[in-house]
């Protein structure tokens, strides 16, 4: 895979990046409703609206009123949020980390269970196992993150309460972490008390987001094995004297990853997009969270910022989706 | 000399359905003896070598007969023991060298595999020989062949690779199965002296399957013509070819192009052979029925 | 259509529709009570059918609400969002999807761009942009999800509408002159059809979530109406005094969803041409 391929990738994603930038700009100011109007509690007089609208420039001709936007963004300059006073950027970027370990924590259990889940049903063909993922994935599929997430808080967090349903973590414990990234600082620092925590903290939410993309998984990654399973390359595997586990895991797999890693791109970043009200559920608080409070409070350039960091996430994961593509077949790495 | 392979009687069908893929067949081999098994396209060629191997579709069921390796009973290996036999003592070589390769792997795992599952090779060993099986059947460059991937490599090489992985482990008895077809004349007559070398070396034997007279003419001490799942007839490669026994081996004969008569026209399997050969299938089958 | 109804999934889904539409269009005689009627004496009861006041089947919430009237009543704003908005969405898709189809070159272009781009959105924040930008209200709601899930039809149907292009039929109505809108119309439409009826239902599924969604971050119609997302925001925050405040609305909206997705994916299953035969 030569970097040049990848720069090309980052610099195809900058009219991406605008478009959204673009419509984001004029969505927030073009459709009807007052931004200032109900920012002011009720009662404020025309001239208190008029000089909210001069401090945020918002009396000056949309054009006008998006350059200035941009030459401050391409700066670094991404404003002040109205409701935290704060720089947007510090803001975001001290969520961020919270919101990338959910991300990556709820992957990496998606891509767990559709592995087990699709080699098992394979194994098992015709019997029960199989029923059981096929069972699994349609009820999965059928029911977004957000439902999965008010389940787990009802029967994991309620009904039997044996995890946390609120939070990263739990405040009383001794933890002062240099960086945003707990669960990874916990584990480098071998805090395991406070790594069981985190866990137990994040497991409901990630569960909640990883379910529709394993199940999304399962079922291309089913379907892939199944093919991979009538291949040439599996007879001989299995004249070489290979078990029917160590086919499936050795051969067919990474065989079948590739087409499975093609179609559910999409899915991963939905997934992404679910962290939104995932977090909020579970007052979690990573960007997803900051963003409907941000919206709550009509906090024009936080959710500016926040939309365009998760354009970014998206451009990330479209990438990551294409580096995996290209790192999983030879073909492409080498043209 | 006892036979290295031996199947005897051997009756196939698969689950649900009346019609045999195999019907009473018998055939031996003695080690170290190449032997062709010629037929035309679904004459259950390929289902042979298959339930040599023991990778026969999950619906095949064996109802009659027994097939011995080296004076054991294989039909009914438990999975651990077939996977000892499998790579080791009997190996294989695929129909088609453009799909039989793993695409994602490079070649050197796809190698030293079965030389670190059958012979306990470490790493390095097993790299060292892959390299050596690599020279021997007549790559250049073995170390780059080794860190290439299968697309990168031409049908003839794959089939060198093919048949590099077949030899690893000195296996006793090899299945081809229909090696050449699949590639062009050129590089066919290449593969078949690789695999004449490469068998007079280790002294292997090999039930060579092809529907080409032509290409186990070159190759086989012996030859086995069958047709409907059973064998017709089985006799020593130069007399098959002088005096033919059977209608269809004449027939089979007939339509096969000799490089030593070109330009002879090619002629099919007359009618009414055909009818006599499937009124005798359904007898065989009327009769397997009638047994207790 | 016959085939349809003998399908189990169908049913299932028919019947969770039915009882939808019962529910939204005979509320005030289904309810026990006024879904406002507040009783603080009388809040967080137990259900009655577990054991608690018999004249609240389903309990009562901080405010002393009956849960199953203001559950019942819920089922208005479901089904009116679901049904206008996945309409909407199917309209605008629809269009857009036929032109891009049929007509291709520049005019394709520029629509799989559209929505190309518009799919690189993270949804459901826009949604909740949206929300805010307009202000509460079911109005809101419908138009958020119009102006997000219309590339869903569209998709599908410029994809099936290449298909059903390159058919013979079409191909001899263009040569015997018939203008594009009537082919489009009489054509290529019916055909693409009972895709999307099962699109149709599916999106009515989407819709139901997305407005509780919106309710449930409180971005949904005017608090007074009793929606299933409200009280699903309500009982989240009693939900370790009182978890069915929460669960019974969660439990109404899964069983909906699975319905319209049953009913949706019976239908492809049943209508499909090729599957049918």
């Amino acid at each position: 895979m030569s970097s040049a391929y990848f720069l090309k990738r980052l610099l195809w994603a900058l009219p991406t990046l605008f478009g959204v930038a673009v419509i984001v700009f004029v969505l927030v100011r073009v459709v009807p409703g007052d931004p200032i109007a109900m920012m002011l509690p009720p009662g404020a007089t025309a001239e208190d609206v008029g000089r909210l609208r001069a401090l945020y420039g918002l009396d000056a001709p949309i054009a006008k009123q998006f350059f200035a936007w941009m030459g401050d963004v391409l700066r670094g300059n991404f404003g002040t949020s109205i409701s935290l006073r704060e720089g947007v950027a510090s803001l975001v970027l001290s969520r961020l980390p919270a919101t990338l370990e959910l991300v990556l924590v709820a992957v990496g259990i998606a891509c767990v269970m559709a592995c087990i889940g699709a080699i098992g049903a394979v194994m098992f063909r015709g019997r029960w196992p199989e029923l059981a993922v096929d069972g699994f994935t349609g009820l999965a599929l059928a029911i977004p993150d957000f439902l999965w997430g008010l389940l787990f808080v009802l029967v994991l967090g309620v009904l039997l309460p044996v995890l946390p349903i609120s939070g990263r973590i739990d405040p009383t414990l001794d933890f002062n972490p240099a960086t945003g990234f707990y669960l990874a600082e916990a584990a480098l620092r071998l805090r395991g008390g406070v790594l069981l925590d985190l866990v137990k903290h994040i497991l409901l939410p990630a569960f909640a987001l990883a379910l529709p993309l394993a199940a999304a998984l399962t079922r291309v990654l089913k379907g892939s094995l199944i093919e991979a399973m009538n291949q040439d390359y599996v007879t001989l595997a299995r004249a070489k004297g290979y078990s029917t586990a160590a086919v499936l895991w050795r051969v067919a797999l990474r065989n079948a990853l590739i087409p499975t890693v093609t179609l559910t791109g999409v899915q991963f970043s939905f997934l992404i997009g679910g962290t939104v009200l995932i977090e909020y559920l579970f007052s979690y608080p990573g960007i997803g969270n900051l963003a409907i409070a941000a919206v709550n409070q009509r906090d024009l350039p936080l959710i500016q910022g926040l939309i365009l960091m998760f354009a970014v996430l998206f451009i990330l994961a479209n990438l990551v989706v294409d580096l995996a593509y290209s790192m999983l077949n030879p073909k492409v790495r080498q043209s | 000399m006892s036979a290295l392979l031996d199947i005897r009687a051997l009756d196939l069908r698969l689950a649900g359905q009346s019609a045999r893929l195999l019907r009473q067949f018998s055939l031996a081999i003695e080690p170290g003896r190449i032997v062709g098994l010629v037929g035309e396209s679904g004459a259950g060629k390929s289902m042979v070598g298959r339930v040599v191997l023991g990778i026969a579709p999950a619906n095949a069921r064996i109802t009659g007969g027994s097939v011995m390796f080296d004076g054991r009973h294989i039909t009914h290996l438990t999975a651990k023991e077939r996977r000892h036999l499998l790579g080791r003592e009997i190996a294989f070589i695929p129909q088609n060298p453009m799909t039989a390769l793993n695409p994602v792997e490079r070649i050197e795992p796809q190698i030293t595999d079965v030389l670190r599952m059958h012979l306990g090779l470490e790493r390095s060993a097993a790299r060292e020989r892959a390299a050596t099986l690599l020279r021997d059947v007549h790559l250049r460059d073995a170390e780059r062949v080794l860190r290439q991937y299968p697309h990168e490599l031409s049908g003839g090489m794959r089939q060198r690779v093919l048949i590099a992985i077949a030899f690893a482990c000195r296996p006793k008895l090899i299945i081809a199965d229909e090696p050449t077809t699949a590639l062009d004349v050129t590089v066919q007559k290449q593969i078949l002296r690789l695999i004449r070398e490469m068998q007079s070396q280790s002294g292997t034997a090999i039930l060579f399957i092809s529907h080409d007279f032509g290409v186990v003419a070159k190759l086989c001490d012996s030859i086995a013509v069958m047709h409907g799942g059973r064998i017709l007839e089985t006799a020593a490669a130069a007399r098959i070819f002088s005096r033919p026994s059977h209608d269809y081996t004449r027939a089979l004969l007939a339509a096969t192009p000799r490089f030593d008569r070109p330009g002879e026209t090619l002629r099919p399997v007359p009618a009414a052979l055909a009818q006599r050969l499937a009124d005798e299938a359904r007898e065989l089958d009327a009769n397997m029925l009638a047994q207790p | 259509m016959k085939a349809a109804l003998r399908n189990p999934r169908v049913i299932f889904g028919l019947v969770v529709l039915l009882m939808l539409v019962v529910a939204a269009l005979a509320a005030p005689w289904l309810a026990p009570h006024d879904p406002l009627e507040q009783d603080l004496l009388n809040s967080f009861q137990r259900p009655g059918i577990a054991g608690g006041d018999h004249a609240y089947p389903l309990g009562t919430d901080s405010l002393g609400r009956d849960i199953l009237a203001r559950l019942i009543y819920g089922a208005r704003p479901a089904l009116i969002v679901a049904f206008v908005a996945a309409l909407l969405a199917g309209l605008l898709g629809t269009a857009l999807g036929l032109a891009a189809g049929y007509f291709g070159g520049k005019t394709d272009a520029a629509i799989s761009r559209l929505v190309d781009v518009w799919m690189s959105f993270p949804s459901v924040l826009l949604c909740i942009v949206l929300a805010a930008v307009l202000g509460a209200g079911l109005h809101t709601v419908v138009i958020a999800i119009v102006i997000i899930d219309w590339t869903r039809f569209c998709r599908v149907v410029r994809a099936e509408t290449l298909v059903q292009k390159s058919h013979d039929y079409v191909a001899s109505a263009v040569t015997i002159g018939l203008r594009p809108m009537r082919i489009l119309m009489s054509e290529i439409l019916p055909n693409v059809a009972p895709l999307l009826l099962t699109l149709f239902t599916l999106e009515m599924g989407i819709a139901i979530v997305v407005e509780a969604i919106l309710s449930f971050v409180g971005l949904s119609v005017a608090s007074g109406v009793p929606t299933w997302g409200g009280i699903i925001q309500e009982g989240r925050l009693y939900v370790n005094q009182a978890w069915w405040l929460m669960g019974l609305p969660v439990a109404c909206i899964i069983v909906a969803v699975l319905g319209l997705n049953a009913l949706g994916d019976g239908l492809r299953e049943a209508l499909d041409p090729v599957k049918s035969r």
